[in-house]
C-alpha cells in the first residue's frame, strides 16, 4: 500500500459569491499519477489552484507530506516541494529559457542546479537549442517544456500539470504524454494531471477522478474508468448505441 | 556655443527628472501601482542628506550612502504598512494614497526642517570647470556621473544578478512567480527599497542646483511626464523620456517668452500622447485583462 503524499478533505473555494468547488476530497499516493478529467469550468483548475494557495478554500483542508498547507501563500507551498504547471504556461516572456529554468531553482540553495539544468535540457532537447533565446519568442509546444521544466527545477515531490496538452498538436501532445510517463517512472514523481483530453489523461494516470460542476462524481483507477460507460460516451466520444432520444440529457449519466 | 551650453544644463536637469521617473516606472512594473509620492520621496531624501551632512557634519560620502540607506528602509517599511494592504484595491484607491503620501511627507518635512530653501554642504556646489569657454559646474558633472553609474549599477542588477532576475520576473509574471517559490512580496518590498534609494540619490545630487524645501517634489509631475514620454514601464525609457523633457525645457526657456519653459514638459507629454501614445520605449507585451 502507497503512502498518501497529498489529501484534500471536502475543500469548498469561491470566487467571490460563486462556490467553484462544492466539497472536493482527493487523494494522491506517493509515485502515481492521478488525473482530474471534467469538462470546462467544472473545476479542475480551481482545485489546483486551491491546492498551491493561490486561493483559499472557505472550508476544508489541503495536507501534503503530513503537514497541512490550507491557506499557505503560494511561494511557501511551493518551497515544501510542490511544482505547479500553470494552465496556459505562463513562461516569463521577456527572459531567456535559461533564466526562466533558473528562476524555477529559485528557493533552492544546494550546488546541484547546474545539473538538474542539464537535466532539464536532456528531457526537452528542443530547449537546449533555444537557452538564450527570450521565452516568448518559443512556439506554443516549446513553451509547455519550458513550463513542465521550470517546475522541475525545483525538484518538487508533486507536481501539478494544468492541461498540458491545451493547443498543442497531436504530436506534441503525444510528446508531452511521453514526457510525464517519463518523469513518473525514471524520477518517480507524483504527478496530478488536469485535463480535458480524457484519452491521454487516461492512458497516463493511475487514478482518476471525474469533476463536474464542482463536484467529484466518479473515482476510480484508470482502467476501469476507461471502460466506465459513462466516460466512453462522454469524455471518450464512444457509443455501443444510439441513447439520443430514448432518455432525457440529464438522465443519461449513472452517477445523476 | 550657447547651445552646447544649454545641452549639457538640459542633460543635467533631464537625469534628475529621469532618476525620478525610474522610481516611477520601477514601481510600476513591479506592482503595477503608481507612486505619486516619488518627487516627495526625493524631497525627503535631500533632507535627510542636509540633517546628515549639514547638522550631524558627517563626510559626504558617508552622507550619501547613509542617506540611500534610510531612504531604503523607508520605502520598505511604506510597502509594508501602508501598500501592501492595497494589493487587489482599485488603482485609483492606490494613486490617491499615494497622493496623500506625499502631502503628508510635505507637511512633515516642513514641521522638522521648516519652509525656507536650504543649502545642502555638499562637495560638488559652487565649482565651475571651464573647457574652451564652455562653463560646466561641479554639480551638473556629478548629476550626469552620478546618474550614468547609478544606470549601470540597476542594470547589471537585473541583468545579472539571481535576485534582480527574479524581480523582473516576479513583474513579468506575478502568479507564475509565485508558483516557483519566489517570495513576491519580498521582492516588492525590495522594488519600493530600491526606488526610494534612487529618488534620495536624485535628491542628494540636485541639492546644489535648486536647493532644498518641502516643495521641491514638485518636480515629480515632471518626472511623472517623462515616464509616460519615455514609455511607462520602460527603465532606458524614463533616463531617455527625463532627457528628452530636460533639454527640451532649456531651449524653450531661450527661444520662447518666459513662462512656456515651465509647461513644456506638459506640452510635450501632450504631443507624446496624440502622435505615439505607447511612448519612446514602447514595451512589447500586451496586459493580459
Amino acid at each position: 500500500m502507497t503512502v498518501s503524499l497529498l489529501t484534500l478533505r471536502n475543500i469548498e473555494t469561491y470566487y467571490g459569491p460563486i462556490m467553484a468547488i462544492r466539497g472536493v476530497s482527493i487523494e494522491v499516493a506517493e509515485h502515481d499519477v492521478v488525473t482530474i478529467l471534467g469538462a470546462n469550468g467544472a473545476g479542475k483548475t480551481t482545485v489546483l489552484k486551491t491546492i498551491c494557495g493561490a486561493m483559499e478554500p472557505q472550508k476544508g483542508s489541503v495536507t501534503f507530506a503530513d503537514e497541512d498547507i490550507t491557506n499557505r501563500d503560494p511561494d511557501r507551498v511551493a518551497r515544501l516541494g510542490i511544482g505547479h504547471v500553470p494552465e496556459g504556461r505562463e513562461v516569463f516572456p521577456f527572459l531567456t529559457v535559461d533564466e526562466n529554468l533558473r528562476m524555477g531553482a529559485f528557493s533552492r540553495k544546494d550546488g546541484s542546479i547546474g545539473a538538474d539544468l542539464e537535466l532539464v535540457y536532456g528531457y526537452f532537447a528542443t530547449l537546449a537549442d533555444n537557452r538564450k533565446l527570450a521565452a516568448g519568442f518559443l512556439s506554443g509546444g516549446q513553451q509547455q517544456m519550458l513550463a513542465i521544466g521550470r517546475a522541475l527545477m525545483l525538484r518538487p515531490k508533486l507536481m501539478l500539470l494544468d492541461e498540458p496538452s491545451l493547443g498543442l498538436s497531436p504530436i506534441l501532445v503525444h510528446e508531452i504524454a511521453e514526457i510525464v510517463t517519463r518523469l513518473n517512472e525514471e524520477q518517480r514523481m507524483t504527478i496530478l494531471l488536469v485535463e480535458q483530453n480524457a484519452q491521454m489523461a487516461l492512458d497516463l494516470g493511475d487514478y482518476g477522478y471525474v469533476m463536474e460542476n464542482g463536484r467529484i462524481v466518479m473515482e476510480d483507477t484508470c482502467e476501469r474508468l476507461k471502460n466506465a460507460t459513462d466516460i466512453k460516451e462522454f469524455y471518450l466520444g464512444m457509443k455501443d448505441q444510439g441513447v439520443r432520444g430514448r432518455r432525457r440529457w440529464k438522465q443519461r449519466k449513472t452517477w445523476r | 556655443m550657447e547651445i552646447l551650453q544649454l545641452l549639457i544644463i538640459g542633460v543635467s536637469q533631464g537625469c534628475v527628472y529621469g532618476l525620478i521617473a525610474l522610481g516611477f516606472v520601477l514601481i510600476y512594473k513591479a506592482t503595477e501601482m503608481v507612486n505619486f509620492a516619488q518627487g516627495d520621496m526625493m524631497m525627503l531624501g535631500a533632507f535627510v542628506a542636509f540633517s546628515l551632512a549639514n547638522l550631524a557634519g558627517l563626510p559626504f560620502v558617508l552622507v550619501f550612502a547613509a542617506t540611500l540607506l534610510i531612504m531604503a528602509v523607508f520605502g520598505m517599511a511604506l510597502e509594508r504598512g501602508l501598500l501592501r494592504s492595497m494589493i487587489g484595491e482599485p488603482p485609483f484607491a492606490v494613486l490617491m494614497l499615494t497622493i496623500g503620501l506625499g502631502f503628508v511627507i510635505r507637511a512633515v518635512a516642513g514641521a522638522i526642517w521648516g519652509n525656507q530653501p536650504r543649502a545642502l554642504d555638499s562637495p560638488f556646489a559652487g565649482g565651475i570647470v571651464e573647457i574652451q569657454g564652455l562653463i560646466i559646474g561641479h554639480e551638473n558633472i556629478a548629476i550626469v556621473v552620478g546618474t550614468a553609474l547609478l544606470c549601470a549599477a540597476l542594470y547589471l542588477f537585473f541583468r545579472f544578478t539571481r535576485l534582480g532576475i527574479a524581480m523582473q520576473a516576479a513583474s513579468q509574471n506575478q502568479l507564475a512567480a509565485y508558483y516557483l517559490g519566489i517570495p513576491v512580496k519580498r521582492v516588492f518590498s525590495l522594488v519600493w527599497a530600491i526606488s526610494a534609494a534612487i529618488a534620495a540619490a536624485a535628491g542628494i545630487l540636485v541639492a546644489p542646483v535648486s536647493l532644498i524645501d518641502p516643495l521641491m517634489g514638485f518636480v515629480g509631475i515632471k518626472a511623472f511626464a517623462a515616464a509616460i514620454v519615455g514609455g511607462f514601464g520602460s527603465l532606458p525609457g524614463a533616463i531617455v523620456g527625463g532627457l528628452v523633457i530636460g533639454i527640451a525645457e532649456q531651449f524653450v526657456y531661450l527661444f520662447l517668452p518666459p513662462g512656456v519653459s515651465e509647461v513644456s514638459a506638459f506640452v510635450l507629454l501632450l504631443a507624446m500622447l496624440i502622435v505615439r501614445p505607447e511612448g519612446i520605449f514602447a514595451t512589447l507585451q500586451q496586459k493580459k485583462v
